[in-house]
């Protein structure tokens, strides 16, 4: 912490502003209840008595997704769902993670050869944080892909200067359909578009000086 | 717009017209008490409904079609991810069909395993539908309690056959295996521990005030209106009268599968005399009610079960002929929602894959009546009553 | 009442109307032409000593083997049969009535066969007549709301057709 540590009464702590707001945004991440299939019971048992998912502050399941900072999306997406869970994440507020819980959001998982209802993974939906495969995952595995959110968090430095600017459309966009400004034949140029938008979008987002 | 009504007599009131416009309001797919993806469409006067339509699909992954691409044995698990909370039954009821398509004997032994089985499955799926109940009427801690017993019964699956949710256990022709050993004294000792709770969870939930104020005499339905609409299962069951001579209607009891004839067990039909007295057949109360005397009796049948196991003879399974029988079969089994139906239609040419498979599934059946018994309820019964069937979205969308 | 006994109950009341039975099968059936389904469906449920008051389900079969080579061996020709599985609730007893259609109506590809509806004799036939039309393609004249019930309104297609072909892409969800 450099020269400040030690200079103070007992019970005062230093620490960077953006260290003490991810601190309190990893251990108060409060999920969507968004079950979709079987998984959601694998989710609920995480929730309930014995897993207990409180513990690592993410017990507070929110009914709204205006609520929500973390999108466990438990279950098969089918394509009748798939605009639904896009849209749910759209009204998430920022920051906002998603888990892929379980095989079918992964990648299709058993219904990937026969399912033609069904979307081979939900990240060609919403961008996915954290995969938890298993069909269903147990709530162990749950927990981990939980902590590594909160990991995620922790490594988060959008405070610091001249950091990278987040690309506000997913990496592996190639499959949800884009504007055709920010769509170009060239993925290169694409992501030069993509990035200028970004850059547009953050600068006209920001508070301004006076 | 105010207008005076002249028949008023005394000049200080004045009547105002206040008409409302009928409103759409939709709940779901991704609503809290709507038990998955189930979205409803409400048209509303005010409060009172004068119409809900449900909208299904929204999981619905082609089991039907899968079904016809793969061999019966790797059906299996499909149908456990069709109603993922009773996945042992789903398992039993596809077996049965394509048991009976074959014309396959099933040993003894296996035989007292799946009724063991499936009763546990019964148990644990009915302590979540009381848990999600309770959550739907905005209840939290039976919801704590129904999960804490629930994980001590997927205990007991996990040692069985590994899986906490997606057993594939039961299988064509018997089970995957025999019962690990010690398991009987371990279930036995279960069931001990489980009898004295389910009183419990009657004065935390069942008896107390706020719940019956929110079920009793809430979406009534008539035996005539149960049964045009296919509904079967608690649904049906809370709806009959024993004082008026109904049947017992249960598949265990009508259609014996897997020796069910041999267990003593009572099929529970109202009246109740415990009952609250606001309580009238065919309510929410009712077929809640109805669930939580089944977990009792299936309590009953798995102790009968494991002592039968101690001496029961044969093996635990019999190999599948090489390929399917020629014909169709059709079979329904008593699951924790209802009668599942399998229909599977072997192909004639001498294959493995059958030609067709359809799953007549009960909340299927169950759920369609919603309109009929939504009608004139507030939009806070809703959740109630939609509650009350029981509903898993995997099963009725497949 | 056993099966024999309700096929010849059938048969007394239509006569050669009943095209025709199989009574060894594992599920006894009895095969009726479309237009005489509703009067076949109204006698069972309503003569007293029938009385088939659950309608357990109704099923599509799509009857049609894709590999020419398969096809001769098959053991079928092509067609469509939709499968009436009926319980009784006072007595008890099950039984199934099939029709058998063509594939498409008359031979065109994309012209559903007609069925009339039961939806007056069983309410629980609402919503099965909508799966079997929305999966199996089959179109039940006098339904009161004939829409998809599983699939999406603008889906192409009825996926247990035997020859549907899976989407490669939908509203710009890549399929596979």
């Amino acid at each position: 912490m450099g020269w400040v540590e030690g200079r103070f009464e007992e019970n005062f702590i230093t620490t960077t502003l953006e260290q003490a707001i991810n601190w309190a945004r990893e251990s108060s991440m409060w999920p969507m209840t968004f079950g979709l299939a079987c998984c959601a019971i694998e989710m609920m048992a995480t929730g309930a008595s014995r897993y207990d998912m409180d513990r690592f502050g993410a017990g507070a399941f929110r009914a709204t997704p205006r609520q929500a900072d973390l999108m466990i999306v438990a279950g098969t997406v089918n394509y009748k769902m798939a605009s639904r869970v896009r849209r749910l994440y759209n009204q998430m507020p920022d920051p906002k993670f998603v888990i892929a819980m379980g095989a079918c959001t992964c990648g299709g998982g058993p219904y990937y050869k026969y399912g033609y209802n069904v979307v081979k993974g939900v990240d060609l939906v919403v961008p996915v944080d954290v995969y938890v495969p298993g069909c269903p995952p147990r709530p162990e595995a749950l927990l981990e892909g939980l902590m590594r959110i909160q990991d995620k968090v922790k490594g988060m430095r959008y405070l610091t200067k001249n950091q990278p600017i987040e690309v506000p459309i997913p990496a592996r966009t190639g499959y949800v359909q884009l504007p055709p400004e920010l769509d170009d034949p060239n993925p290169l140029k694409a992501m030069e578009k993509q990035l200028a938008f970004a850059k547009k979008t953050k600068e006209e987002a920001a508070p301004s000086k006076a | 717009m105010a207008t005076a009504t002249e028949t008023t007599q005394d000049p200080t009131i004045v009547e105002f017209d206040v008409r409302t416009d009928e409103m759409l309001v939709n709940m779901g797919p991704q609503h809290p008490s709507t038990h998955g993806v189930l979205r409803l469409v409400l048209r509303t006067d005010g409060e009172i409904i004068s119409e809900c339509t449900p909208h299904l699909g929204y999981l619905h992954r082609c089991a039907e079609k899968i079904g016809e691409n793969v061999t019966p044995i790797q059906f299996i698990p499909y149908t456990d991810r069709m109603d993922y909370l009773a996945g042992m039954n789903m398992n039993l009821a596809y077996s049965l069909a394509v048991e009976k398509l074959c014309g396959m004997k099933i040993p003894e032994k296996a035989q007292v395993i799946r009724v063991i089985i499936a009763e546990m499955n019964r148990i644990a799926s009915h302590l979540v539908g009381m848990g999600a109940y309770g959550l739907d009427l905005g209840t939290f801690s039976p919801f704590l309690y129904a999960f804490r017993e629930r994980e001590m019964i997927l205990d007991l699956f996990e040692e069985v056959c590994g899986a906490r949710l997606t057993y594939s256990y039961i299988t064509i022709g018997g089970a995957h295996d025999d019962l690990p050993e010690g398991w009987v004294e371990r279930c036995a000792k279960f069931l001990d521990y489980l009898e004295p709770r389910i009183n419990e969870y009657h004065t935390l939930l069942t008896f107390n005030h706020i719940f019956v104020k929110r079920t009793a005499n809430i979406g009534v339905m008539s035996k005539e209106l149960a049964i045009s609409y296919g509904c079967s299962g608690p649904m049906l069951r809370g709806s009959l009268s024993r004082t008026e001579g109904d049947p017992d209607w249960d598949l265990r009891r009508l259609e014996p599968y897997c020796g069910y004839e041999n267990y003593e067990f009572d099929v529970i039909i109202p009246p109740f005399p415990e009952a609250p007295p606001e309580a009238v057949i065919g309510d929410c109360w009712h077929r809640f009610y109805v669930r939580m005397r089944e977990v009792i009796e299936s309590i009953k049948i798995v102790r009968q079960g494991l002592k039968r196991y101690a001496t029961a003879q044969g093996s635990h399974r019999v190999e599948l002929p090489k390929h399917l029988h020629p014909g169709e079969a059709y079979v329904e089994s008593e699951c924790p929602r209802g009668q599942m139906g399998f229909y599977v239609v072997g192909s004639p040419a001498k294959s493995m894959v059958p030609l067709r498979v359809r799953a007549r599934s009960s909340s299927f059946s169950n759920l369609s009546v919603t309109n009929a018994i939504c009608r004139g309820c507030l939009i806070a019964d809703v959740p109630a009553i939609v509650g009350s069937i029981d509903i898993v979205m995997g099963e009725i969308d497949r | 009442m056993n099966a024999p006994d309700i096929a010849a109950s059938l048969e007394a009341q239509f006569g050669p109307r009943i095209k025709s039975k199989k009574l060894d099968a594992i599920d006894p059936f009895v095969v009726v032409d479309p237009a005489d389904l509703v009067e076949v469906c109204r006698f069972l449920r309503d003569d007293p000593r029938l009385q088939f008051d659950l309608l357990n389900c109704i099923s599509g079969v799509d009857y049609l083997e894709l590999d020419p080579k398969k096809a001769p061996k098959a053991g079928y020709e092509p067609h469509l049969e939709v499968v009436y599985h009926l319980s009784s609730f006072p007595h008890k007893h099950r039984f199934v009535v099939k029709l058998i259609l063509p594939r498409w109506k008359e031979n065109k590809a994309g012209d559903m066969p007609v069925v009339p509806s039961v939806t007056s004799q069983w309410a629980a036939a609402d919503w099965h007549e909508r799966e079997v039309y929305d999966l199996s393609g089959v179109w039940f004249d006098g339904h009161p709301d004939l829409r998809r019930i599983l699939l999406s309104e603008d889906w192409a297609g009825h996926p247990l057709r035997k020859d549907y072909e899976f989407p490669l892409e939908y509203h710009g969800i890549r399929g596979r």
